[in-house]
């Protein structure tokens, strides 16, 4: 099967080459692009671990194929903290999502982690104040083994304060 | 778990659609959102030759407010869009209501309107909320040998779309383009309302209702429609049928959900007994017409 070309931006990063039509949003990212932070549970769109953002919108990486992010940008877990290139621990600082989940207690393995970042961070740009009620409903896409899930929430309500009050801005754009 | 190899075409017209899947030598399907056909593709359930992404083509994903007050909603109108667009909210403000029960935010991310509908699953929310709306589906092909014109187009009532489970009246080389919802009439409510064992998760069951009601506040038309109440997303015409004439009072209501669940065909599987499904669907439907008599009176 020939591969099609395809010009994407994953974090902000240029990627240009080609790709076979089957080949998973979420398989490439992890083994073409190198980007393991995006995990692989149910590889049906159940489980929520492979959850990446297609132009700042939350969707399921198994349930696309590369093909489909031509002309597109996709935001991965690495995309998140504020990093120096090259470094050899090149993570500068935590994104508020991050330091937060990490400060409540919100992960223990840490596997559905990185889908529950992607979909929480996209959810306080829309929703910058939400209720308990609505941050349950906004990670009900995601199943976690271990946490029980009350650290998770409590964990995005902590984040949703912290950027509230000022903390770097959810884009990751804009610098403290 | 991996897709089995397939071509693939990025379609960036409707024209360059119906040309890819008017060559039926190959077994092609529409790419829509994928969120029912990717699961598949992955589980290896499906392994069409060919598939024809809808994602590039903008007139797919048209909303339009018609003239006569009703609502056009194209095929690839996300079920975000449904949830959010104030258009939705105005017009048909069911399908407002119903959006947040598909899945999960994820998902509707992705998921649409026409891909829902032409998918035919009975335990989807969208087919069950727009036959209660009255709604009829739009459908396109190329011409075939020694047809005039390039293309041809038909409409369907919802009612007569859906032959099955996952089975639908479309042809192999024909396209679900859009939805055409009928304007709502004045005095009218509607309401939806689902019961599953997690939220997000398919229903177990679900009832939308549409209730009318005359300036004395007797009803004068209602249709109810059943999330996994039968083998096919059905429309319930002789419960409802039971409220018209009838003010809707709660021994109405209640007749009429009795009828409902005495008529529906729910199945029996893991999640639920037949019995269970006849319950929920008898509570559903008190509870969801009675809301929407409410809407209707104010």
């Amino acid at each position: 099967m020939s591969g099609i070309g395809i010009s994407t931006r994953v974090n902000g990063v240029a990627w240009s080459g080609e790709v076979e039509p089957r080949l998973l949003l979420s398989d490439f990212l992890r083994s073409v692009v190198g980007l393991t932070g995006t995990h692989v549970g149910c590889e049906h769109g159940v489980c929520g671990a492979c959850t990446v953002q297609l132009d700042g919108e939350p969707v399921r990486a198994c349930l696309m194929f590369a093909v489909q992010i031509d002309g597109h940008e996709v935001t991965t877990v690495e995309g998140l903290a504020a990093t120096t290139p090259g470094a050899e621990i090149s993570v500068e600082q935590l994104h508020p999502v991050q330091q937060a989940l990490h400060e409540a207690h919100g992960l223990q393995c840490g596997f559905c982690t990185p889908g529950i970042l992607m979909t929480a961070e996209a959810f306080l740009r829309e929703n910058p104040a939400p209720s308990r009620e609505e941050i349950r409903e906004a990670v009900s896409g995601h199943l976690c083994r271990c946490t029980g899930y009350h650290n998770i929430v409590e964990g995005v309500a902590l984040a949703a304060e912290r950027l509230a009050a000022g903390g770097r801005a959810a884009d990751g754009k804009d610098e403290p | 778990m991996k897709p089995p190899p397939f071509d693939y075409v990025a379609a960036a017209t409707l024209d360059e659609v119906l040309e890819a899947l008017a060559d039926t030598s190959l077994e092609a399907r529409p790419l829509a959102g994928g969120q029912s056909l990717v699961p598949m593709l992955n589980f290896r359930l499906a392994a069409p030759e060919r598939l024809v992404d809808l994602n590039g083509i903008d007139e797919l994903s048209r909303i339009e407010e018609t003239e006569d007050g009703g609502l056009l909603l194209g095929a690839m109108t996300r079920h975000s869009a449904l949830e959010c667009d104030p258009r939705i909210a105005r017009r048909a403000p069911l399908l407002a209501e119903a959006a947040p029960f598909i899945a999960h935010p994820q998902i509707r991310s992705r998921g649409t309107v026409g891909g829902s509908v032409a998918h035919a699953d009975p335990a989807a929310e969208l087919p069950a909320v727009l036959l209660t709306l009255g709604a009829r589906v739009r459908i396109a092909r190329r011409s075939r040998n020694g047809e005039s014109g390039s293309r041809v187009e038909r409409t369907l009532d919802l009612g007569d779309f859906f032959l099955g489970p996952f089975f639908s009246a479309l042809e192999p080389d024909e396209l679900l383009t859009a939805i055409d919802v009928p304007p709502s009439a004045p005095g009218e409510g509607t309401a939806f309302d689902e019961v599953a064992r997690r939220r997000g998760d398919y229903a177990l069951a679900g009832v939308a209702a549409r209730v009318r009601l005359d300036s004395r506040g007797v009803c004068d038309g209602a249709a109810i429609s059943l999330v996994n109440g039968g083998s096919t997303p059905c429309l319930m015409k002789e419960a409802a049928q039971t409220l018209v004439g009838e003010k809707p009072t709660p021994e109405a209501i209640e007749a009429a959900a009795a009828a409902c669940a005495e008529t529906s065909e729910p199945a029996a599987d893991m999640h639920a007994s037949e019995a269970y499904r006849r319950h929920l669907i008898r509570v559903l439907t008190a509870r969801v017409v009675s809301h929407a008599a409410d809407r209707a009176r104010t």
